[in-house]
C-alpha cells in the first residue's frame, strides 16, 4: 500500500489539522471528537445546517462548510460515521436561535447516532429537523433492506438548503425544501477499481482486471453487480437509465447533470461521460440547465464516478444558483 | 462462582483482549459483505473501555461496570455497531439495578441487552445480523438452571447463531445491499456478539 499518509490511526487527526490550517476562516475543532464550523457561526436568526458521516468522502462534508451551505461538519473515522457527542456538540455551535437541520445519508450507522445527537440536543432545548437522504437507486428500496443509501445527491441537498437557510427561511421551510430536492435526485455509481481503507491495508473489495461493478456505494461497499468492463458510454447508459426510469424523469423536464468523481479517477475522463450523459439527456428531450462536474463526494482511493440527476425547477433553481463560499464549492460572492 | 462486580470486570476485560486479538478477523469478516472496519471500530471502543475501567470506583456494583462499558463505547466507536452495543449495554445495566451480582438476574440482563439491540436496530431474527446471536443466546440462557450453566449455554447458542448467519440473504444493515452476493458470508455482528458472550462464559 503506498498512501500518503505517516500512521494509519492518524489520518483524520492530521487531515483535520491540515483542513484547519488551510482554511483559517472555518472553526475547526482539532483535537477528536472533530467539528468543523463555519468561522462566523452562530449566525443569529439563521437556521443552522450541520452534516457529517465518516471520513474518506472529502470535500464532503467539511469543504462544504461556509457561507451558503453547512454551518458544520463532524467528520468520523474513516468510513464511521461520527458518534453523538460531537454532533450534539457542533449543533450547538451552529444553532443561532432558529433551529438546526441535520442533513443525514441514509446508512445505519449514521442514522442511528444522529437520532441520539438529535434526542440530546431537543432535550437541551435545541428545535432540530432531520432530514434522510437516499438517493442511490442502485439499492432496492424495500421492508428487506436497509433502504436507499445517500450518496451524491447529498452534496446538492446540503447546496439548495444551505442557499434557503442564507436568505432566511425557517427551520421548516429549509427542511422541507431540503426533502424537495432528495424527492428529486436519483444517483447511481460504479467502480473501475476498489479503495483501500487506511488502517486496513488492502482493497475494500477484489476486482479483476477486466471487471467493474456497478451500484457501489460510496464507503467501499461492493455494488449490486460485477459485469466485464465496457466503453464508458456503454457504462453511462447503464447508470443513466434505472436513475431515469426511477423518479421517472421525463421529456420537458430541466434538470441538474453532476458527474462525480470516486477519487482516483482524471477529471478528463469525467468529461467524458459527462459528454455522453448529456446526449442521452437531450434524446429524451431533458434539458441540462445547470451542470457540475468533479471529485466531490469520493470514496478515498476509489476509482470511478456517479452520475445524479436533479429535476429543477424555479425555486431550486434559484437556490442553486446563489452564492456560496466554502473550501469546495464556490461562486457568486 | 458468584456473578459479582469482579466477574463483571473480568468478563469486560476478557472482551477487550478478545477484540484486540481477533480485530483482523472481525474486519475481514466485514470486508467480505460490509465496509471492513467492525473490528477496528470495536477495538477503538473496548481499549477506550479498558482504560476508563481502570478509573472507575473500586467499589462499582456491576450494574455501574456495565453503564460505563455503555457510555464508552456510545462515545468512542460510532458506525452502527457503537449504538447497537452501547444501547445493549446500557440496557443490561439498566437491568441489572444496583444488584452485587447477577446471579438471579442474568437471563433478564441478556434479554434486556438483545431488546435494546432489536428496538434501536428493527432487525428481527433472519436478517443476517447481531441479534441472530443474541436471541438464540437469550432462550438458552433463560431455560438454563443456573447462571454458570446459563453463560456456557448463552456462548453456545451465540455461536450456532452466528454460524447460521452465513447462508442468509441481509435484510438490514450495510450488507443488505448486496442482495444475495451476502450469501455465504458469515454477519460480523453476530461473530463479535458470540464472542462477547463466550468471554462472559469464560470469565
Amino acid at each position: 500500500m503506498k498512501k500518503l499518509i505517516n500512521d494509519p490511526s492518524k489520518v483524520v487527526d492530521e487531515a483535520v489539522a491540515g483542513i484547519a490550517a488551510a482554511h483559517p476562516e472555518l472553526r475547526v475543532i482539532v483535537d477528536p471528537p472533530y467539528v468543523i464550523a463555519r468561522g462566523d457561526a452562530p449566525v443569529q436568526g439563521k437556521v443552522g445546517l450541520v452534516s457529517g458521516g465518516g471520513s474518506g468522502h472529502e470535500p464532503l462534508h467539511g469543504g462544504f462548510v461556509g457561507h451558503g451551505m453547512l454551518d458544520a461538519a463532524v467528520p468520523g473515522a474513516v468510513f464511521t460515521s461520527p458518534t453523538p457527542d460531537p454532533i450534539v456538540a457542533a449543533t450547538k455551535a451552529v444553532d443561532g436561535g432558529a433551529g438546526v437541520l441535520h442533513i443525514v445519508k441514509n446508512y445505519t450507522g449514521d442514522v442511528l447516532n444522529f437520532e441520539t445527537a438529535a434526542d440530546l440536543a431537543l432535550a437541551e432545548g435545541i428545535e432540530v429537523e432531520s432530514v434522510i437522504i437516499d438517493d442511490d437507486v442502485a439499492v432496492q428500496d424495500s421492508l428487506y433492506t436497509a433502504g436507499r443509501r445517500g450518496v451524491a445527491g447529498t452534496l446538492l441537498v446540503e447546496k439548495i438548503a444551505g442557499a434557503a437557510a442564507e436568505r432566511g427561511d425557517a427551520l421548516a421551510e429549509v427542511a422541507e425544501i431540503a426533502r424537495t430536492v432528495n424527492a428529486n435526485v436519483r444517483s447511481m455509481g460504479m467502480a473501475l477499481a476498489p479503495c483501500t481503507v487506511p488502517h486496513a491495508g488492502e482493497p475494500s473489495f477484489d476486482l479483476g482486471p477486466d471487471e467493474i461493478e456497478i451500484g457501489i456505494g460510496i464507503h467501499g461497499e461492493p455494488g449490486r453487480a460485477r459485469i466485464a468492463m465496457e466503453p464508458a458510454d456503454a457504462i453511462v447508459d447503464r447508470l443513466l437509465a434505472p436513475i431515469l426510469d426511477d423518479l421517472p424523469f421525463a421529456s420537458g423536464d430541466r434538470v441538474l447533470l453532476f458527474v462525480n468523481g470516486m477519487g482516483g479517477t482524471p477529471l478528463v475522463e469525467l468529461y467524458v461521460v459527462f459528454r455522453r450523459a448529456a446526449e442521452v439527456l437531450a434524446s429524451h428531450g431533458i434539458q441540462v440547465a445547470r451542470t457540475l462536474v468533479g471529485s466531490y463526494v469520493t470514496s478515498l482511493d476509489m476509482q470511478g464516478c456517479s452520475i445524479s440527476v436533479l429535476r429543477l425547477d424555479d425555486a431550486l433553481t434559484e437556490l442553486w444558483d446563489a452564492p456560496v463560499q466554502t473550501p469546495a464549492l464556490r461562486w457568486g460572492r | 462462582m458468584a456473578l459479582d462486580a469482579d466477574w463483571t470486570r473480568r468478563w469486560i476485560e476478557l472482551v477487550a483482549d478478545r477484540v484486540a486479538e481477533r480485530k483482523a478477523e472481525l474486519s475481514h469478516l466485514d470486508r467480505d459483505i460490509g465496509d471492513g472496519d467492525h473490528g477496528e471500530n470495536l477495538d477503538r471502543g473496548f481499549t477506550a473501555v479498558r482504560s476508563r475501567l481502570a478509573d472507575l470506583d473500586a467499589d462499582a456494583t456491576p450494574g455501574a461496570i456495565l453503564k460505563l462499558v455503555a457510555t464508552t463505547l456510545i462515545s468512542t466507536v460510532g458506525g452502527a455497531s457503537g449504538p447497537l452495543y452501547g444501547t445493549a449495554f446500557l440496557k443490561a445495566s439498566m437491568a441489572a439495578g444496583d444488584a452485587e451480582t447477577l446471579d438471579d438476574r442474568l437471563a433478564d440482563v441478556l434479554a434486556a441487552a438483545r431488546d435494546g439491540i432489536v428496538a434501536r436496530g428493527k432487525a428481527e431474527v433472519g436478517d443476517k445480523t447481531m441479534v441472530d446471536a443474541w436471541t438464540p443466546a437469550v432462550d438458552a440462557a433463560a431455560a438454563a438452571p443456573d447462571a454458570v450453566a446459563a453463560l456456557a449455554a448463552a456462548a453456545d447458542a451465540a455461536e450456532a447463531g452466528a454460524a447460521a448467519t452465513e447462508p442468509l440473504v441481509a435484510r438490514k444493515g450495510r450488507a443488505s445491499y448486496l442482495g444475495e452476493r451476502a450469501m455465504g458470508h458469515r454477519d460480523p455482528g453476530s461473530e463479535s456478539t458470540a464472542l462477547i458472550l463466550r468471554a462472559a462464559a469464560e470469565a
